[in-house]
């Protein structure tokens, strides 16, 4: 049973943030979750998933986040209490369901999870989401740890509720991936089918509907304003003339900062947790208590103008700061040392930071990066490696527009095989364009997941528009990159996933798509001759990779292949395997002079090279590989 | 619940602070390593934060997590402030002396695992015994041992993760005593690798009981 489902009251565990979110939605009696997997969301999804196969809890890894939304705004305009999930990013993909179920408004509480990427630890901005609270009008709560994680969480459904909107949770990946001690408190039951009441004079948003919802938004928000003046996640600590107001994790470095500046008798700490609509009284009242405030919080200055416009409107002239030379950044993750700088520079306090070693200097040379790799075995790095070469033997250029999975790796050396990049399902479209304006080579690459979640409607446009390129969908049977989760084209799934099975091949021929070929990766010539005829042609054409994630593949079966294979001959001068293909199983004996060797341990046993290579031979299980 | 409620019980933590860094190469079982040290620290009474790499990083790239005790709030560790840092991968371990201050212990896996830029020959993979050395001119002090060779010993390669630990906490210096943390491996571990682990855990901590493998300024 998942351990979200365990223990009792008052027990305390160690949670992810992640988790302790889900705890929270299943105390509050939460009856569907739907989600799309992206990083730093995913396990709220992965969790949900499990507990769907032991609850009644519903569950849905949706194809992209409008449609999570929506479902979960169905659902919600039922009774039932519901929570969505999505990376930062997603909610863009979900904002125009957002902007209008803020007038829709919602029955049973609904609690939308935005999880904010600073540093771009696995993503393709760094945007700040706390504005979308601003800009749809809604009621926005920011954990800074787990255990505020799950509060929140439990609380948002609450005041979901009271205000019939739905609220956001914001949280940044420092809150998601954290394990911290989380108070459990008691599960609640699931209420049971809910029922749609006809009310289309409040639900049906055309314009004399809309008009008349927009003035209760407002209203919304003015009582949420009155919540956010006392709600316990605002909170003040410490004393003293000058003061710092900070949100989400950054407020922990902030505290920390203060207790080992031996600051927190001088320096006021508001800690807020609601941050949208800003609680105007209370920050007023703040700010009319002390001469300078430093403001904490990472990414934009959403608090700090905030701030600057309450000053404004009480007719303060204190000194408010926070961005800025000297300051902070609006870039990237803060972390304790940072933070504590720039605390101790703005109140003009000592602060004995550490000379930080730096590693290179003390060995007097540079340390090697260690890039992350496709897998050993992976099967996107064969299909990049028939179309390389497809296009060598063919004497042209290929330009790459590439998505968003693991697949975006193909764009280190020395693949080299992705050349422009927005956002998910980008490659279909921007491939249009680019083919459109140049009349050069044309070769975009989706995987199979993306292709549902914002492929689709973009090939539609390309078979209508009559675009010229083509498009290679890399079918691994999952959602590799966030961790293997379902979408509805998937070969390989969990055990007992319910899913119906939604075939590539028929969508794309159902799309009109006409010139189509279906190759197995791992078998060279057939995809390498598929992959010519395909370049060679013209018009919308499509490719699809078919052959499962291998690791994913391994760790269902939990068996591994036994076949390795070996360099058998001098290679002389050929390098075409590192130079073209990069298998991370393959090296150098003894630096770059040296023979290429397998490492067996590594090696996959997908007898790939094998099959262009003369010189790599299968070799004797000799009692390795077998686990 | 009503919004006026307080969210949660504050138990206050008055012991020492200290934070620990863990870094290795993705699959090597760090993470799985500092939430064993979290759940360790939650038994004994502590506000573990325990923080980690997920996503992107793990394709073969370098994972670091944190564990961090005591009177602090942050999850994250600065440059120069880690007490303790954990190394899975000699050349990992050697790039977090960015983490360390004087009086940082380092323990360290002198098992190597080479980047691709290193397999293919465009970057040469410093001398281990090299890094070692400047390292423990640097900290506190620096235990080393092939953590890797114990691991196939105790009949799980991937066990380094358990080796690593039974050396944390044979230094004794945790607050934690190396009992909750044994029993929190044997709870959170598969039954199938639990007697492996057990047997790395042990062969960790006899290697931190070999003078032989510590070097202290």
């Amino acid at each position: 049973m998942s351990e979200l489902l365990t223990g009792s009251a008052g027990e305390r565990r160690l949670f992810l943030g992640n988790e302790a979110i889900v705890r929270g939605a299943l105390e509050a009696g939460v009856a569907l979750v739907t989600t799309y997997p992206g990083t730093p969301a995913s396990e709220i999804g992965d969790r949900c998933y499990g507990i769907s196969r032991q609850t009644d809890l519903q569950f849905e890894f949706s194809t992209n986040e409008k449609v999570a939304l929506e479902v979960a705004a169905g659902a919600s305009a039922c009774g039932w209490r519901v929570l969505c999930a999505m990376k930062h990013v997603g909610l863009n993909v979900a904002a125009d369901a957002l902007m209008t179920l803020a007038y829709v408004g919602v029955k049973g509480g609904m609690v939308i999870v935005s999880a904010d990427d600073p540093s771009l630890f696995s993503s393709q901005n760094e945007q700040d989401n706390r504005y979308y609270a601003k800009l749809a009008g809604l009621p926005m709560l920011e954990p800074a740890t787990p255990e505020e994680a799950k509060a929140m969480t439990l609380a948002a459904f609450a005041l979901s509720e009271q205000l019939k909107v739905p609220v956001l949770l914001r949280t940044t990946t420092r809150v998601n991936h954290t394990r911290g001690p989380v108070t459990l408190g008691e599960l609640a039951a699931r209420p049971g089918p809910g029922r749609f009441y006809k009310d289309p004079f409040h639900l049906v948003m055309v314009p004399a509907v809309a008009r008349q919802a927009h003035v209760r938004l407002l209203a919304a928000q003015d009582q949420a304003r009155a919540l956010a003046e006392t709600s316990v996640f605002n909170e003040i600590s410490g004393a003293g003339a000058w003061g710092i107001v900070t949100s989400g994790v950054a407020g922990t470095y902030a505290a920390d900062a203060l207790t080992e500046l031996g600051l927190t008798g001088k320096v006021r700490l508001l800690k807020l947790g609601f941050t949208h609509p800003l609680p105007a009284t209370l920050l007023g009242d703040f700010l009319a208590q002390v001469s300078k405030v430093l403001v904490v919080e990472e990414l934009e200055p959403y608090l700090e103008d905030g701030l600057k416009a309450i000053a404004q409107d009480r007719g303060l002239s204190l000194t408010i700061r926070g961005k800025g030379p000297g300051l902070f950044s609006r870039l990237y993750e803060y972390h304790p040392g940072l933070v504590r700088e720039v605390v101790a520079r703005f109140f003009g306090v000592a602060s004995e930071a550490p000379v930080p070693l730096v590693p290179e200097k003390i060995l007097e040379q540079p340390l090697p990066d260690r890039p992350p790799n496709l897998c050993a075995g992976c099967p996107h790095r064969a299909m990049y490696y028939a179309v390389k070469i497809a296009l060598k033997d063919l004497g042209v250029e290929g330009i790459f527009p590439t998505d968003i999975g693991c697949y975006t790796l193909g764009l280190l050396p020395p693949l080299s095989m992705a050349d422009y990049l927005i956002c998910m399902g980008s490659s279909v479209s921007t491939a249009a364009g680019i083919s459109l304006a140049t009349g050069q080579k044309v070769v975009a690459f989706i995987g199979d997941s993306t292709f549902f979640h914002s492929g689709l409607p973009a090939l539609v446009n390309a078979v209508h528009h009559k675009h010229d390129f083509l498009l290679v969908i890399l079918d691994n049977g999952t959602t590799a990159m966030t961790g293997h989760q379902p979408h509805p084209g998937v070969s390989l799934m969990p055990p007992g996933y319910p899913g119906e099975h939604v075939p590539i091949v028929r969508v794309v021929k159902a799309l009109g798509v006409e010139q189509l070929w279906v190759v197995n990766p791992f078998k060279y010539k057939e995809s390498l001759a598929a992959t010519k005829e395909a370049l060679t042609a013209s018009g919308i054409r499509v490719l699809i990779s078919q052959a499962p994630c291998h690791l994913y593949a391994q760790r269902l079966s939990g068996k591994r292949r036994t076949a390795r294979f070996q360099v058998t001959k001098s290679c002389g001068e050929c390098r075409d395997c590192l130079d073209n293909f990069g298998c991370p199983a393959m090296y150098l004996e003894k630096g770059d002079a040296g023979q290429l060797q397998i490492d067996q341990e590594l090696c996959s046993g997908c007898a790939f090279c094998v099959q262009w290579c003369e010189n790599i031979r299968p070799v004797g299980v000799a009692g390795k590989g077998k686990e | 619940m009503a919004l006026t409620q307080n969210p949660e019980p504050k138990t206050q933590n008055p012991k020492e602070n200290l934070r620990i860094f863990l870094t290795g190469v993705g699959g090597q079982g760090t993470l799985l390593a500092s939430r064993l040290l979290g759940e360790a620290a939650l038994a004994a009474g502590y506000n573990p934060m325990v923080s980690e790499t997920h996503g992107m990083a793990q394709r073969g790239g370098i994972v670091v997590s944190t564990v961090i005790l005591g009177d602090l709030q942050s999850p994250l560790i600065s440059a120069g402030e880690a007490d303790i840092v954990l190394g899975f991968e000699a050349l990992e371990a050697f790039r977090a002396l960015d983490r360390c201050h004087a009086k940082t212990l380092v323990i360290a896996n002198t098992a190597t695992q080479v980047p691709y830029p290193v397999a293919i020959g465009q970057a040469r993979y410093p001398s281990v015994a090299q890094m070692f050395q400047r390292l423990a001119a640097q900290v506190g002090a620096l235990l080393a041992f092939d953590a890797g060779a114990l691991a196939h010993k105790s009949g799980s390669p991937l066990a380094v993760n358990m080796v690593l630990l039974g050396a944390l906490a044979a230094t004794d210096s945790l607050p934690i005593p190396a009992q909750d943390i044994l029993s929190v491996i044997c709870t959170r571990t598969k039954e199938k690798f639990l007697a492996s682990n057990l047997q790395a855990f042990d062969l960790g901590a006899a290697a931190a009981r070999d003078p032989g493998n510590w070097q202290r300024r």
